[in-house]
């Protein structure tokens, strides 16, 4: 026991010495949750829209005035035809275009039907499709007006309460994500390289001669990135609340402890990284290059699963980040207990014990 | 020069015997580009409705089938306690409760309004929004569909209709992979090209053959134009790969021309690796260097509008887009492949990303030191 002592020590030691990873290792996640939290959303806003008016009514000034007002766009109000809008839209700055043509208003009043152009960019199919809904129900609801405005019968009206997250802020959804994608890329990527390193320095073979058994010299070397990771995990709490005003209505010691088997896992999956590769270069490639894309898209807070394929939907299972994910969201923001979250917790420490027998067995106590 | 061509020799000798590594560098972009675009859709669909229906009646009935007829919607249960559809929300089963209170229809018939609960899973924010805007379309269709049953045809105004008419350019079946495939493939080639170049030069730091380098007449400038161009011509290969299967898979086949693609894929390609060099002049082990390129990898993954749009971050987190190459190649390859836009229109980009190049090689030379300190 004190000989395992003392190899926990030296890896301390070891990782405390390179100040320049350590304050990686710290700074990086509070600068990216501060970051990420503030910045990332998937709301369309502040579009950039060209309104091309022909007709220069009351009725067209009056949409433009509502478009103007709903804070989704940024008008610029110019004469454009066709091909200065394709050239418009080929620069990349104006996301779409609306043409009220001559005589809007007449038409609408004595035709009762008028006809306004929306032309969109949809190189990005998803702006394009948010943009025309916002324009189309701005449009929609300026029509409703229109009528004389006396008791109108036989109306529903919708009482809509949102729930969680009443000010459609982009960090609940956001910021979970963050948190399992981050501390899942550290602890991977950190165990697999700094075991891997003594082994391309030479060093390993030193540590293996010793009388302490091979397996705990691994463990050892997991403990200081466990410690930086929870250090980590508290950081990152603390900012949600203090800086980015997210609740945590579930109980803390469920949050940290559920963290610690997500920690598990992802330092687990470092180590079996670190079984299968013989250099620093390699482990890095494997766990930066084949981790960071799928953890991000498949991890279900980018991209919502059930919209995948389903082999896609099938394959998002073996992702560690996204049973995570939703642990997080139903502590942190939701305020469900243990009973809510048991099947996602089973399956991280499932995933956790593959991880560490695969890697036990491909562990070799001998240098080739 | 001589000098130069005796570099490159020993460098692409060195990447060409490094089986293990260089297999993972061209599988793993090429795997996750046939994988990843395909999970990538943010189209709201698949919006999981509770209906809790206190009343039980024709109208409540007739509701429910239009909306559930809508297309929108999934029925995840239908009942008439709010409880039981609100463990529904927290299991995530459902995204959104559609209460019916009881007396809808009395309530409709004689008061002439009624209201409606939606209680809406709001984490995410923008599926709540779309969630509850079709509904509310819905209801105001359901609204006048009564009202031109109920009341007397004369009595009601024609109502002026103001048709629009979108048109979507560029994307007309709104193909999602289109958009997401370029982009991929370009964070791949920045994973790729960013991580290899930030780790060489360490690599010979902290096995000690550096020193051997440094004894040598080797002007810095040389060494470094030497690591650089095998990760340079490595970028190139890896970019052209994937603009195949994009090409054969996806059936992208870029808009705009190919050549002025690559010229904007060669001077990226510059900046991202003299931001590599940069790392490693600051770093004495790879550790410290992975840990360096992770940091800001991750601030490139997520910041670079593949994912969210730009526009809606605040402005202080736009201002700090301006300093991340993979932002102008994302746009630019969006701009040419699927708009086919020309010199003139990324001009901006290319002089962004230019002047960012030229910074960071310059200071990578200069802080690369022969002697160690």
């Amino acid at each position: 026991m004190d000989r395992l002592l003392n190899f926990i020590k030296k890896e301390f030691l070891q990782v405390f010495r390179d100040r320049k990873s350590l304050l990686m290792l710290i700074g990086l996640p509070v600068v990216q949750i501060v970051l990420f939290g503030f910045a990332l959303t998937n709301e369309i806003k502040n579009a950039k829209i060209v309104v091309v008016d022909f007709a220069k009514d009351i009725g067209s000034q009056q949409i433009i005035t509502k478009l103007a007002s709903s804070g989704y766009f940024q008008i610029k109000k110019t004469l454009m035809n066709h091909d200065q809008i394709e050239a418009a839209f080929k620069e990349g700055n104006v996301k779409l275009a609306i043409v009220f043509p001559d005589h809007f208003y007449e038409e609408l009043l004595h035709l009762h039907s008028a006809r306004i152009e929306v032309l969109a960019d949809a190189s990005d199919p998803n702006t394009a499709t948010t943009l025309v809904n916002y324009i189309t129900s701005i449009i929609n609801d300026y029509d409703g007006q229109l009528l004389p405005s006396a008791d109108v019968p036989y109306q529903i009206t919708p009482e809509i309460r949102m729930l969680y997250n009443p000010d459609l802020k982009g960090a609940p959804n956001f910021v979970p994500g963050v948190m399992a994608m981050v501390l899942l890329l550290i602890c991977v990527m950190m165990t697999s390289i700094s075991i891997v390193r003594e082994k391309e320095l030479g060093t390993m073979e030193v540590l293996l001669v010793s009388p302490v058994r091979p397996i705990m010299v691994i463990v050892s070397k997991m403990i200081p990135y466990l410690v930086i990771s929870l250090v980590d995990l508290a950081s990152i709490l603390l900012l949600s609340v203090y800086a980015l005003g997210l609740p945590i209505r579930g109980s803390i010691v469920l949050l940290f402890a559920i963290s610690f088997v997500f920690i598990i896992t992802a330092l687990s999956l470092g180590l079996l990284i670190s079984t299968v590769t013989s250099s620093q270069e390699s482990a890095m490639t494997l766990s930066m290059l084949s981790m960071m894309l799928p953890t991000t898209i498949l991890g279900g807070y980018m991209f919502p699963i059930e919209n995948m394929p389903v082999p896609l939907q099938l394959l998002s299972n073996v992702v560690p980040a996204r049973w995570y994910y939703i642990i997080i969201k139903a502590v942190m923001l939701k305020g469900l207990g243990f009973s809510y979250i048991w099947k996602e917790t089973l399956i991280l420490s499932g995933m956790a014990i593959f991880f560490l027998v695969v890697s036990l067995r491909n562990f070799k106590p001998r240098l080739e | 020069m001589r000098v130069l061509f005796y570099i490159l020799q020993k460098e692409f000798l060195q990447l060409s015997r490094n089986r293990a590594v260089l297999r993972m560098l061209f599988m793993s972009p090429v795997i996750q580009l046939l994988i990843l675009p395909m999970a990538a859709n943010y189209e709201v669909k698949n919006v999981n409705l509770a209906i809790v229906d206190h009343d039980r009646s024709s109208y409540s009935q007739r509701f429910v089938a239009k909306v559930l007829s809508s297309g929108y919607f999934k029925l995840a249960d239908f009942g008439s306690d709010y409880n039981q559809a609100f463990t529904l929300i927290e299991k995530d089963k459902a995204d959104i409760i559609v209460e019916i209170p009881a007396g809808f229809e009395r309530n409709l018939l004689r008061e002439g309004n009624q209201k409606l609960l939606l209680a809406v899973n709001a984490i995410n924010g923008v599926k709540a929004l779309m969630g509850s805007g079709y509904l509310n379309a819905i209801i105001v269709d359901f609204n006048n569909e009564l009202r031109s049953e109920l009341t007397a045809p004369q009595s009601l105004n024609p109502l002026p209709v103001i048709e629009t008419n979108p048109y979507y350019w560029y994307n007309p079946n709104m193909t999602y992979p289109w958009f997401m495939v370029p982009g991929i493939l370009v964070m791949l080639l920045t994973l790729v090209s960013g991580n290899m170049a930030s780790t060489n030069i360490v690599k010979e730091k902290e096995i000690g053959t550096i020193e051997q380098i440094n004894v040598t007449p080797i002007k810095k400038q040389y060494f470094i134009l030497g690591k650089l161009i095998p990760f340079w011509v490595l970028g190139i290969v890896i970019f052209s790969i994937g603009l195949l299967v994009a090409r054969v898979v996806y059936g992208i086949v870029p808009l705009g021309n190919l050549g002025l693609l690559y010229l904007f894929l060669a001077i990226y390609l510059f900046a991202l690796l003299g931001f590599g060099l940069l790392i490693s002049t600051y770093s004495e082990t790879q550790q410290q260097a992975h840990s360096l390129t992770f940091f800001f990898v991750m601030i490139f993954n997520m910041m670079s509008g593949l994912y969210t749009p730009i526009d809606s971050m605040p402005h202080w987190a736009q201002d700090i887009t301006y300093f991340i190459p993979i932002k102008y190649f994302v746009e630019v390859i969006r701009m040419i492949v699927l708009k086919g836009s020309t010199f003139h229109d990324i001009l901006f980009h290319l002089g962004a990303v230019l002047a960012m190049g030229i910074v960071l090689n310059t200071w990578a030379i200069f802080n690369y030191q022969k002697t160690s300190r």
